[in-house]
């Protein structure tokens, strides 16, 4: 009746919560993870015989504490493990554990956790690893996939990593109001890593690298169950969703990047596309607005034009400008630019990002902006050296290929 | 005689699901839909989105209180529901037991309709 399928997914959807209350418990990450698995692998052998337990993650912390506790027994003096009926018949005692851990206990520890992650001494890549590793559970195997590295490579990384965390001094009291709200942003960032390293991508590696924007969406989700009432993380799940739901067209069959402009509309995840939208419509209700919920809006935005000439650039122009003042970055005038260019032309839009040279010198989507600019003004020797900028800094072979479109066109006959 | 089916399920698990196991059980769904559709049995079908996307209208108190989230802070969530309508409890049941049969986990809810509007927005 239940399979391996079923019970792994919902091993996994109790992970956070089970590994966050054994990491309370032990105050040690390799301890809590290793219960955590012998949990599993007793479950996998009770379950389906008895049929898995009301409440999952009550059941895996009960086993997982018993099991941990033992290893330590056994570590200090040899002694004997009591038998498996014992360990596992647990159906009472997990009754009581279910009714005293309730969301709010789980909503400090699993917030621990995936502050852990995001220690500031870890580079960003490492705190995505570990995340992912830790708190989504997938292998060691599945991450350096996504990464595009060697197994060992990213088994390196992660054990670098947990020695860092190791070594810092994890704050286990729980956290005070301004604390939790530095958590909360730190782990919103480390979640926006996440999705960022999937969704830069090219076809080729994109089923392995999509795994992790859909990882950072059930981040996203599991934050905001913590803290249902918080506008950023409406906004920042809002925009994960709202960009993930562009992925099928991103690329065209034979793995070329589409453009949001050119992009088959009809290839879009409607669902992920209304979930986003209802999300960011009850984060604007608080009226307290943060650059998740702009950029969210944004999105919204294009979600809501169902053609690319539909589209209302002045609002989002508007909004970049919102964003700017917000965050100041060159990135967010370089994007603001293309607006600009669509709601008041391509001279405004090249007078806006040529002050931008200095920091974006490096960056393919500034010479690749700049080549289109230039095009629509029809300087075409000076946009045709912008579009070979670009292809140096060009960061996947799709991008380079895009670029090399835009250079075919300007020799078969100037300007669009 | 008209039956609700509520359909509440963990919804940790269900966003847990990989879109090629959610197509397959919504796939496994939609025939037993189809059939009942087939019979005249079927009535609205709706699959809400997840909780975290809820609103909630506190009207005991005036002004009323909005708040974020679902009404009720449960175990398992109200993910969405069927209208059927069919012979009699027995026969609700059956119907629950087929779509459960390809979609395991959680539990249906079954309850009897009192009033009835089919309403015209969504058609």
């Amino acid at each position: 009746m239940i399979d391996a399928g079923w019970i792994s997914t919902i091993m996994t959807a109790a992970r956070p919560h089970a590994v966050a209350a054994l990491l309370r418990h032990f105050r040690d990450l390799d301890l809590a993870e290793e219960a955590f698995q012998e949990a599993c692998v007793r479950a996998l052998k009770t379950w389906p015989k008895n049929g898995p337990p009301r409440d999952a993650a009550a059941w895996l912390i009960m086993v997982g504490r018993n099991v941990a506790i033992d290893t330590l027994r056994r570590r200090s003096r040899l002694q004997l493990l009591p038998p498996e009926e014992l360990i596992s018949d647990l159906s009472d005692a997990e009754a009581a554990v279910a009714d005293r851990i309730d969301e709010a206990d789980y909503r400090d520890d699993i917030l621990r956790l995936l502050f852990i992650c995001c220690h500031p001494d870890l580079p960003a890549t490492q705190q995505i690893g570990l995340a992912l590793r830790i708190v989504s559970g997938l292998s060691v195997q599945q991450i350096a996939r996504a990464f595009l590295v060697s197994e060992a490579a990213m088994e390196q990384r992660i054990t670098r990593a947990k020695g860092r965390i190791a070594d810092a001094n994890v704050p286990f009291e729980t956290p005070g109001a301004a604390e939790r709200f530095e958590r909360i942003a730190a782990v919103a960032a480390m979640i926006y890593l996440v999705f960022n390293e999937g969704y830069t991508t090219s076809v080729a590696e994109h089923g392995a690298r999509a795994a992790l924007c859909e990882e950072a969406i059930r981040l996203s989700r599991l934050l905001l169950r913590l803290f249902p009432t918080e506008p950023e993380i409406m906004g920042l799940a809002a925009l994960l969703m709202l960009q993930h739901a562009r992925a099928p067209a991103r690329f065209d069959s034979q793995g070329r990047v589409v453009l949001l402009d050119d992009q088959d509309r009809t290839l879009w995840n409607r669902r992920l596309i209304a979930e986003g939208l209802a999300l960011i419509d009850k984060a604007v209700r608080h009226g307290r607005p943060g650059p998740y919920q702009v950029q969210a809006a944004i999105a919204a935005l294009h979600a809501r034009a169902s053609r690319a000439e539909d589209t209302d650039w002045t609002e989002i122009d508007l909004l970049y400008g919102t964003l700017e003042r917000m965050q100041p970055s060159p990135i967010v005038s370089l994007n603001r630019a293309i607006a600009v260019a669509k709601v008041r032309g391509p001279a405004d839009a090249l007078a806006m990002i040529e002050p931008l040279a200095s920091k974006l010198g490096g960056y393919f989507y500034f010479h690749g902006a700049r080549g289109a600019f230039l095009r629509q003004l029809n300087r075409i020797e000076e946009a045709r050296v912008a579009f070979d900028r670009a292809i140096a800094l060009a960061n996947t072979p799709a991008e380079a290929a895009h670029i090399r479109e835009q250079l075919d066109r300007l020799a078969g006959g100037g300007a669009l | 005689m008209q039956y609700a089916i509520l359909c509440y399920h963990d919804e940790k698990v269900t966003c847990a699901w990989s879109k090629e196991h959610d197509d397959a059980v919504m796939a496994k769904l939609g025939v037993v839909r189809e059939r009942l559709e087939r019979e005249g049995k079927l009535g609205p079908v709706a699959r809400l989105l997840p909780t975290t996307a809820a609103t909630t209208l506190r009207k005991d108190r005036e002004p009323p209180l909005v708040i974020d989230g679902p009404f009720a802070e449960t175990k398992e969530q109200l993910l969405g529901f069927y209208v059927v309508d069919c012979a009699g409890l027995d026969e609700a049941i059956e119907i629950a037991k087929e779509l459960g049969a390809v979609n395991p986990g959680g539990a249906y809810e079954i309850r009897p309709v009192g009033t009835f509007f089919p309403g015209k927005a969504a058609s």
